[in-house]
């Protein structure tokens, strides 16, 4: 074991490496090209066996890496943003031919505008589609999560894709220390991939995702496969307590946060988590009981866990760093079925929108965020969901309006 | 059949291997290709199918391959070869399969895919050199959805989508030269009503490694409207009217494998079609059956000058 100072994208990499995965199909997009550099050097100075193939393009990639995994080999990958979006018909797709390879997503928002700081519209696009969704909030979970996810993802109980996600620059470009397993104990972890009975060979000749006819055999992969993800849960906790025997390191599918006596909450995912861990901190030297919970596995989505880390609560503040147009929160509406119709006093619910393209959220939103939830409770009345933003960011916007509107027409508003 | 040399059609395998019973339509000119030439490259093989006709060939739980299939979508099937030879190429290399499991890996995609949406990765497939098979079944629109006119159709084709008298405005593009300036192991175009001349350009191609591309005119009774008894008899006019030249493409060369001294003029494969019945019918279009003919004869000068 030695410890480091990485990067997320280090530590994507090398949780790649650890696995000794056998092929890399890529395609660079900005936040995560320095994963596949590192990859990319590392097999090309020995330190690192497996193939990489720069694709045209992140459908293309996908297409390769799932035709590969479905051969039967180990499959490593990475994108972000765009790129996950263009190969969103693939990921639908090697999903379904239940391919078990690991992709990191490092979250970038989504065009248009066109930005490179992150927030999870772009992973949350892939909510549905079948590969299961843990989300990291430090570099050393980055490089555990990887390596767990190629256990979890193999499990002959799960078969399914897995999408580790951490954010971009935040997470992607920001150096933390890293501890890093010996090669050999990590490949005892992971072990060798076994296909079974996946997999093109002259002896035993197959054709794989072909059509069906019918909504009765439609309908009955579907289920299949949302419930080989339902099966991730008890699968994902028994591979989590190996890695802490193993490692000594346990990340559990909800991490909660002081949250034993709090009488409030707030609940995030990813690197931003650790703003509200440190808003917490302040909240509690002022006396208010709150804590955090940060539900890593969003697919399978963890309603039990949830429940018992909430449960008692007089209230619970979700802060989504994505927009569902026309709705609000993701986090927040899961959140919400997960608590409806629960026999235990389930506590009020406020929803947050924040961190929209790395908008940064200060100690003050947090102060701010937990009285309004204060409020609330005392008045036992959901707040509207708010936005977070303010009058400076709107000055500030103004101003820019300003400007275009003096490019465009050549004089300010009004004049 | 490798190492054997087919001079006759008698030497044609005479085993079929693709299993009967397939959705296609009857006199599928597209199927009757697959046939031939799965009958040769035989079953130890993998196949990459694009979103097209052929995607409805396997359907659960049957498949008629006697190898292996997987169905992807329509813009990337090329690179589902890239990760099919690699992995298998991964798995030899640490010997986790013995030698005897290799397969050749084949993609498998109609025009809409090859001259269209899955043009990208198939370039970037031959920039790779990748170690495959291409057969692009062409029936020259997007057929499985009904025939809309896609950048294979040939001008003046009535399809879904140019219904009007005037058929389809553009012109067919030139997929081949398009593919040849790759400079693949190579490119060849076939049909299936040349049977000879399919069989020994697959014969040919099995000798080579790289990116070896076939274009293969499918004649198609729902979407060009004939009879199905007329397949073959649409498939040789196309290359006796030499619409559709036979030829290939290896080593920086490229060299037609049929020349036709006499070529018949082009209305005879024109008028057997309804989707060019507006050219004859309610009257004769001299102009653009004229500008047609006009084409293809400028096509056959400079082709034959290139060749000699």
């Amino acid at each position: 074991m030695s410890r480091r100072l990485l990067t997320g994208n280090g530590s994507a990499a090398w949780g790649a490496r650890l696995a000794r995965v056998d092929y890399i199909p890529a395609f660079p997009i900005t936040p995560q090209t320095e994963i596949i550099e590192t990859i990319a050097e590392w097999i090309d100075r020995g330190k690192m066996t497996g193939r990489m193939v720069t694709m045209e393009s992140e459908h293309a990639m996908i297409t390769a890496a799932g035709a590969a995994s479905a051969t039967g080999v180990r499959v490593f990958s990475a994108t972000s943003s765009q790129g996950l979006l263009y190969a969103m018909e693939m990921i639908y797709s090697v999903a379904g031919w239940r391919t078990p390879l690991v992709l990191v997503n490092v979250s970038r928002g989504i065009s248009a505008p066109i930005t490179l700081e992150p927030d999870h519209n772009d992973v949350l696009a892939a909510r549905d589609s079948g590969f299961l969704q843990i989300h990291c909030s430090t570099c050393q979970e980055v490089l555990d999560t990887t390596l767990m996810a190629y256990r979890l993802a193999e499990d002959e109980r799960v078969r399914l894709p897995v999408i580790v996600n951490q954010d971009g620059f935040y997470l992607s470009f920001t150096r933390e220390p890293v501890e890093i397993p010996d090669s050999r104990p990590a490949a005892e972890f992971v072990g060798d991939y076994n296909p079974e009975n996946m997999g093109f060979r002259a002896s035993s000749p197959s054709s794989q995702a072909v059509a069906v006819l019918g909504a009765g055999a439609y309908s009955y992969f579907r289920y299949e496969t949302h419930l080989a993800a339902r099966e991730a849960l008890s699968v994902y906790e028994e591979v989590a307590r190996e890695y802490r025997e193993r490692f000594g390191r346990y990340h559990p599918i909800v991490e909660t946060y002081r949250t034993e006596d709090a009488e409030y909450a707030f609940v995030m995912m990813d690197s931003f988590a650790t703003k509200a861990k440190d808003g917490v901190d302040r909240l509690r030297e002022s006396g208010v009981k709150i804590g955090l919970v940060r539900p890593r596995l969003l697919r399978p989505f963890p309603e039990e866990q949830l429940c018992r880390a909430l449960a008692g609560m007089k209230g619970a503040a979700v802060i989504d760093q994505n927009l569902s147009m026309g709705k609000g929160g993701v986090l927040y509406t899961e959140i919400a079925s997960a608590l409806y119709g629960q026999n235990e006093a389930a506590p009020l619910l406020a929803s947050f929108i924040g961190g929209l393209g790395g908008r940064d959220i200060s100690a003050e939103e947090f102060y701010e965020i937990a009285a309004t939830l204060q409020k609330a409770v005392k008045h036992n009345r959901a707040p509207r969901p708010r936005l977070l933003y303010t009058v400076e960011e709107l000055r500030a916007m103004r101003k820019l309006q300003a400007i275009a509107h003096v490019e465009r027409h050549g004089s300010k508003p009004g004049e | 059949m490798a190492g054997k040399t087919i001079r006759r059609l008698q030497e044609l395998p005479s085993t079929h291997l693709l299993g009967t019973g397939t959705p296609m339509c009857a006199g599928c000119g597209g199927l009757e290709i697959l046939h031939e030439i799965y009958d040769i490259l035989g079953p130890k093989t993998v196949f990459t199918n694009a979103a097209g006709c052929m995607s409805l060939l396997s359907v659960y739980p049957y498949t008629p391959f006697r190898g292996s299939w997987l169905y992807t979508a329509m813009a990337s099937a090329p690179a589902a070869a890239q990760g099919i030879r690699d992995a298998l190429d991964i798995l030899l290399e640490k010997k986790r399969i013995p030698p005897g499991d290799d397969l050749q890996v084949i993609t498998l995609t109609g025009d809409g895919s090859a001259y269209g949406m899955g043009l990208s990765a198939t370039s970037a497939a031959m920039d790779r050199n990748l170690d495959f098979i291409y057969l692009c079944y062409d029936n020259e629109g997007y057929g499985n959805t009904g025939q809309q006119y896609s950048s294979a159709t040939p001008h003046a084709a009535l399809t879904a989508t140019s219904r009007t008298s005037h058929g389809y405005p553009g012109y067919k593009k030139d997929l081949f030269s398009i593919w040849a300036a790759h400079r693949p192991a190579y490119v060849a175009t076939v049909i299936g009503a040349e049977p000879l001349d399919l069989a020994q350009k697959v014969e040919a191609l099995q000798e080579l490694q790289g990116p070896r591309l076939l274009i293969g005119l499918a004649p198609c009774p729902t979407g060009w409207g004939f009879d199905p008894s007329l397949t073959v008899k649409i498939g040789r006019l196309a290359v006796e009217t030499g619409i559709w030249p036979l030829k290939e493409y290896r080593d920086d060369r490229t060299v037609h494998t049929r020349i036709v001294r006499h070529r018949k003029p082009v209305e005879e494969y024109l008028q057997l079609q309804d989707r060019f019945r507006h050219l004859f019918e309610p009257e004769r279009n001299n102009r653009e059956i004229a500008l047609i003919q006009a084409r293809i004869d400028q096509y056959w000068s400079k082709a034959i000058d290139a060749d000699t």
